[in-house]
């Protein structure tokens, strides 16, 4: 009994060994990843001079960098509107999307199968193609400056659709039939089994249209020339355009415009690992 | 009992239909009438309110083939294209095979640390690169510390070393698509690598033998979002560099922004042809892509 556990140990303590580069590898791709992160938070703690003179260390400056990014900016509201465009995007996108992607694999046959062909060729039109006419659109609409304007370009995309429509592939069928005999409508399966049994395809969706509509920046330019209707991305940049920068007030800027899409992402992480999974088979 | 049968799945059929309306509706509208609408446009000039037909039609074309801007700002993207997704598509494998080991630990600390900048937006990013390599910022006070500078150099303000940083910012997608490569693997039984272990092949043997052709449907997946991201690059040619200098790093998307909404230039004609090249581009990339990841089935 004791012979087999020592291999055993000798084993494990070899295989970690040889796992040594794979480690190395791992903690300086880790270490460039997150050191630019990290350095912002601590640099939005500085002043100005001491970020330029390459302080790493966090310092006491964090609440008159805040101070002035308040009087400078327009903070709250641009944190606002962010939060309502991601929002509203994230929830009605989420679901135009599984309702169609519910749609193609659970009741499919030759012609949908055929139209869904079709509208993955939307995923090759480029967003500076369609830039112009949607502006043109969105102004004779009247929907410049709104949260309108701002989400119809995104509702629906064949991403989205696609990863819907392939997470439906282990959807149980003869549980949607016994539902169809117990009297439940064709809407009812969709609300009250496919939502449930899809929860971490959902999760994952939410993640990437969150932190997409969060951190748009081109569309946003083009949709929304007002001060007022203006978003995070947009502000930030905003801090940077001047001739001189405060870098600290820059990278308070900076950490507020990353809080958000952060905590979406570690609140939903494991979910969302399982959505993705669930999307490439 | 038998017309009953048949209204039921008519009823069924037309649910499904409906269910999928909304979303067929919406991409017509936002993205295929759009693109038309863009050719359209491509072959008149004027400015926004008062367009009319371009004479010669083809006048917004032509006027591309000797627009030596738009070309520097294509060679540009492809630069971009070129380096960057390869190296980048290469590495997120290298980096989902690693962590697809069971033996490895601290699985889940590595995973969020390469995936986290993408929790940040672009233009943070760019902005954090931008305050890191200025003149005056934390690189080149190393580099003068270290001895490896003599002086604060502008990174920025020359266009080689720019073009590296932004090819370099570009790296923040690797954590991204080494999501979608671990998801793969996942799928793939594990017991293929055990065997290939007790083979005795080496690490990198099993990265070329299994893992990049187990992988092949999602390789072409995320090369197909990559290469259309890249030709796409707006957020850090605009807020790292501003095109500059001197216009020597403008991305495509950036000069066709400039010519349609920036610059007090609303030359929709213009811009309408100049994005139907990138239209045409992405389509012929993304075919010839699907048409080699099937070829070698």
């Amino acid at each position: 009994m004791e012979a087999p556990a020592k291999t055993g140990k000798a084993n494990h303590s070899t295989i970690q060994r040889r796992l040594i580069p794979a480690y190395i590898f791992l903690i300086i791709v880790s270490f460039i990843s997150v050191f630019p992160l990290l350095w912002m938070i601590s640099a939005s703690t500085n002043t100005s001079l001491e970020v330029a003179r390459g302080k790493i260390m966090f310092g006491t400056y964090a609440l008159e960098n805040f101070q002035k990014l308040v009087s400078q900016q327009n903070l709250w509201g641009a944190m606002k509107n962010s939060a309502i465009y991601a929002v509203v995007q994230t929830v009605a996108s989420l679901f135009i999307c599984s309702l169609a992607g519910f749609g193609f694999e659970l009741y499919h046959d030759k012609g949908k199968d055929r139209l869904f062909g079709i509208l993955l060729l939307a995923m090759m039109v480029p967003q500076v193609a369609t830039m112009v006419p949607l502006f043109k659109m969105m102004s004779q609409l009247g929907f410049l400056n709104t949260v309108w304007g701002f989400i119809l370009p995104s509702l629906a995309t064949p991403f989205l659709i696609m990863m819907f429509r392939q997470n439906s592939r282990n959807f149980p069928l003869d549980l949607m039939q016994a539902a169809r005999i117990d009297g439940l409508s064709e809407i009812g399966i969709f609300f009250r089994m496919y939502v449930p049994i899809m929860k971490s395809t959902y999760a994952a969706a939410a993640v990437i249209t969150f932190m997409n509509a969060w951190n748009a920046y081109l569309w946003p330019k083009v949709v929304l020339n007002k001060a007022e209707a203006q978003t995070m991305p947009m502000l930030i940049a905003n801090l940077s355009a001047g001739y001189s920068i405060d870098y600290g007030v820059l990278m308070m800027g900076v950490l507020f415009c990353s809080i958000p899409t952060m905590i979406v992402f570690f609140v939903l992480q494991k979910q969302f690992a399982e959505g993705i999974t669930g999307a490439v088979k | 009992m038998k017309a009953n049968h048949g209204t039921l799945l008519a009823k069924q059929r037309r649910a499904g239909w409906a269910y999928l309306m909304p979303g067929t509706l919406l991409i017509t509208i936002m993205s295929f009438i759009p693109i038309i609408n863009a050719v359209i446009t491509s072959l008149k000039t004027g400015s926004s309110d008062n367009m009319q037909w371009a004479e010669p039609l083809f006048y917004n074309y032509t006027r591309i083939l000797k627009d030596q801007l738009f070309q520097r700002s294509m060679v540009n993207t492809f630069l971009y294209l070129i380096i960057e997704v390869p190296i980048m598509l290469i590495l997120a494998m290298l980096l989902a095979q690693l962590l697809n080991n069971h033996d490895l630990k601290f699985k889940g600390f590595f995973r969020t640390c390469v995936f986290l900048p993408c929790a940040t937006s672009l233009v943070s990013y760019s902005l954090i690169f931008k305050s890191l390599f200025a003149t005056e910022g934390l690189i080149n006070t190393v580099l003068v510390k270290l001895g490896i500078l003599e002086t604060n150099y502008n990174f920025l303000g020359n266009p080689t070393s720019a073009k590296v940083i932004i090819i370099a910012l570009i790296w923040r997608w690797t954590g991204y698509n080494m999501v979608f490569f671990l998801a793969g693997l996942q799928n793939i039984d594990y017991s293929v690598y055990e065997a290939a272990k007790i083979d005795g092949a080496s690490g990198w043997q099993t990265f070329w033998k299994i893992t990049v052709p187990l992988l092949r449907p999602t390789i072409v997946m995320t090369a197909i979002m990559s290469i259309n991201g890249t030709l796409q690059l707006f957020d850090e040619s605009v807020n790292l560099t501003n095109g500059g200098p001197a216009n020597s790093t403008i991305t495509m998307s950036h000069y066709i922004y400039n010519n349609s909404f920036g610059q007090g230039v609303a030359n929709f004609g213009y811009a309408s042809a100049m994005s139907f090249i990138i239209f045409v581009m992405v389509a012929v990339l993304s075919f010839i892509n699907m048409k080699v990841g099937d070829k070698r089935d």
